[in-house]
């Protein structure tokens, strides 16, 4: 295989579940590339299809009726074409994922060193011994101290951070080529979130596996990502380098969740710029852009046509996928730039205002019904 | 661990002293009568009567009454005297335990099996023709008094009285240990008809619980581990949903092990259920109280049986 070619590719993906109250267009047309041995940051809100995506990578949301196409290869395969028996020597073993809650994650029932074991021993053939041994090895390898006793206890009698390590050291158990982690500081406090991401940050360095780390949190994504992808209502709106995204976001929506956050460098007075309403229900999606009707700056066009991923002038590896002209969202975001509000920055550049009212931060544009996963 | 256990026996003794003092109240001070006529039985003769104020120490405050109420039960094991049979009452129990516990014992075993694995096959198939059937059927048994379901059986299977002779009919219970192949033969019919409604409670109990534990994050981690559905249904699904079917077995048995006099009646077995029956139309007080004493104490030393294995099962609750 050619080492340039991407670990992992993802080809316009769609994934449906059809519920009693219509259809959840989870994903809706989404593709990326995960390089070997790089980070892949995928942001979102809830809602936003990035965690359905990468459940879809490894076959788990085949179970719940879900309508899924598109293609995602894998060193050469494409995942959605095999059978479950394949996927199930892919998982745990080339590809990984650990979630959010390791309270709720981990078995309740089982000692910790039980469930490593059997991670091992279900992808390799070796002695229980030789499988405990590994355990004890993995849980010195991510940083727990004492791993010969603590291999015997229960998850509940670990730290929140601690289960997040045994988590991350189950994933590891037959050193994959591929970790997702899925929201895997969202349940911790900020110091534990920022040892943990310097663990990933070693980890990848010392295992050489690429990592898709899926978050709401664009501090995350900053620390330890080197491509991101912005998600919103199921497509991807923005995707590029961490650098580039950082130094110059083109996205409305990217632009909204960066001014969300508050700034320790900012003066007290500044505000915080909130992006107004709630992410669509993902049964009646908008129209034509998901984003138009959040957005400050749509068009009456926006409503119809749909956006596609666009290269950004000067800046072939950075694509965003929005209906204004390049030109445009460049004075909107120097203009943002200078402290002005969207409203103000849209008066500045001469936009007209959006016909369609925007829907104002107290209204929810209907309710996501669950999808049980 | 072991200081879980400790807590827990220690507490069930004082449940079990708090049971007492509460049966001490109902079976010697609210009755209106006098307790040592009560317990005379029908033929009152004044040197009996005498005999039995003596041994209970009506004579004493309550109090002391209650102390030689408890030493009895704790030192001696002495669960009255029935002078309408002329045997301790302990004895008696212990003559009819036998056959109580091969029927409770044997239908518990027949309604676990078949109770779980409908419960498993239904809950991985919720909502299917066959899931549906069987949750129907379910509702049909657990609704069906058992009386009726054993004359039925008596009817068309019993090889004297039945339609089809296939099974030994009413009253050819014979003991475990005088002859075997009969004790098994004459208690099949009798075990169905005590695990039908309790097989129904608990294939609908373990579905619940095995849909909603199929739900839990750590059945995702599991799949996501590579392991085989098998694996994930049976070993770390089942783990978890299991737990509240130990902790209604237990109970369940040492209720009935006290209770199952229907069944004991239709099919003539001598156990502990029809003792009290008998015992209760013969007006003979002191069986009545025995048993009953019998069946608390039993019922207090299963749920600290069930709490012990429930710690065993679920590592969280011995820190509590």
């Amino acid at each position: 295989m050619n080492a340039n070619e991407p670990l992992l590719k993802v080809e316009d993906l769609h994934v449906e579940f059809p519920t009693e109250d219509g259809v959840v267009h989870a994903v809706d047309g989404v593709s990326y590339e995960v390089a070997r041995s790089a980070t892949l940051g995928i942001v979102g809100e809830s809602g936003s299809g990035k965690t359905v995506s990468s459940l879809t990578t490894l076959g788990l949301t085949r179970t719940q009726g879900a309508r899924i196409s598109g293609r995602i290869i894998f060193e050469g395969k494409d995942l959605l074409a095999l059978s479950e028996a394949e996927l199930r020597t892919i998982r745990g073993n080339e590809i990984a994922m650990i979630f959010q809650d390791p309270l709720s994650s981990l078995h309740p029932f089982f000692k910790v060193g039980v469930q490593l074991v059997e991670a091992v021993r279900v992808h390799q053939d070796v002695s229980k011994k030789a499988a405990r041994a590994r355990a004890i090895e993995l849980l010195g390898l991510v940083g727990i101290p004492d791993p010969n006793n603590r291999v015997d206890e229960y998850p509940h009698e670990f730290s929140g951070g601690m289960r997040q390590r045994a988590m991350i050291a189950m994933a590891l158990a037959n050193e994959p080529k591929l970790l997702i982690a899925d929201e895997p500081t969202t349940a911790l406090d900020v110091t534990v979130q920022a040892q943990i991401l310097a663990l990933l940050e070693r980890l990848q360095s010392e295992l050489g596996m690429a990592i898709v780390i899926i978050t709401h949190d664009l501090g995350v994504v900053a620390q330890v990502a080197d491509d991101i992808a912005v998600m919103y209502a199921g497509r991807i709106v923005e995707r590029s380098s961490a650098e580039l995204l950082f130094a110059g976001p083109e996205h409305p929506y990217t632009w909204g969740l960066l001014k969300s956050i508050p700034s320790l460098s900012g003066t007290r007075k500044e505000q915080l710029v909130p992006i107004p309403g709630s992410p669509p229900s993902l049964i009646n999606l908008p129209s034509g852009c998901h984003f138009h009707p959040r957005c400050p700056y749509s068009q009456p066009d926006h409503a119809r046509i749909d956006p596609q991923l666009k290269p950004v002038p000067g800046e072939p590896s950075h694509g965003v996928a929005c209906l204004l002209e390049p030109s445009v969202r460049q004075r909107l975001w120097t203009e943002l730039g200078d402290g002005k509000t969207p409203e103000q920055a849209r008066a500045s550049v001469g936009l007209p205002e959006p016909q369609e009212a925007l829907v104002t931060a107290s209204e929810t544009v209907g309710d996501e019904p669950e999808v049980g996963l | 661990m072991s200081r879980y256990i400790i807590r827990r026996l220690l507490w069930g003794i004082v449940l079990l002293v708090l049971v007492l003092a509460l049966l001490f109240v109902l079976f010697r001070i609210l009755p209106t009568a006098d307790p040592a006529k009560i317990r005379a039985g029908r033929i009152q003769s004044p040197k009996i009567i005498a005999e039995i104020r003596h041994n209970l120490g009506l004579d004493k405050s309550l109090p002391a009454q209650f102390w030689i109420y408890i030493k009895g039960i704790f030192l001696h094991f002495n669960l009255g005297y029935s002078y309408y049979s002329n045997a301790p009452v302990k004895e008696l129990i212990f003559n009819r335990l036998p056959a109580t516990i091969s029927l409770v014992l044997g239908g518990a075993v027949i309604w676990l099996l078949a109770g779980l694995s409908v419960g498993i096959i239904s809950a991985r198939r919720a909502g299917s023709k066959l899931d549906r059937a069987s949750m129907g059927t379910a509702l049909v048994l657990v609704s069906a008094p058992e009386y009726w379901l054993g004359l039925l059986m008596l009817f068309f299977f019993a090889s004297d009285i039945g339609k089809i002779h296939v099974f030994p009919g009413a009253g050819s219970y014979i003991g475990l240990t005088t002859e075997p192949a009969k004790w098994f033969t004459s208690l099949i019919m009798p075990w169905l008809v005590v695990a039908a409604g309790t097989a129904a409670i608990y294939a609908r109990l373990l579905r619940g619980s095995l849909i909603e534990t199929m739900g839990e994050d750590y059945i995702r981690t599991a799949r996501a581990k590579g392991l085989s559905e098998r694996r994930v249904v049976l070993r770390h699904g089942l783990r978890a949903a299991i737990n509240p079917i130990v902790t209604v077995l237990g109970v369940d048995i040492a209720i009935l092990l006290g209770s199952s006099v229907l069944v004991e009646t239709v099919f003539d077995i001598p156990g502990i259920g029809r003792l009290n029956f008998t015992a209760i139309t013969h007006s003979d007080f002191p069986v009545t109280e025995g048993t009953v004493l019998f069946a608390a104490i039993f019922v207090i030393v299963a749920n600290i049986v069930v709490d012990v294995i429930y710690a065993y099962l679920d590592p969280r609750v011995r820190y509590s």
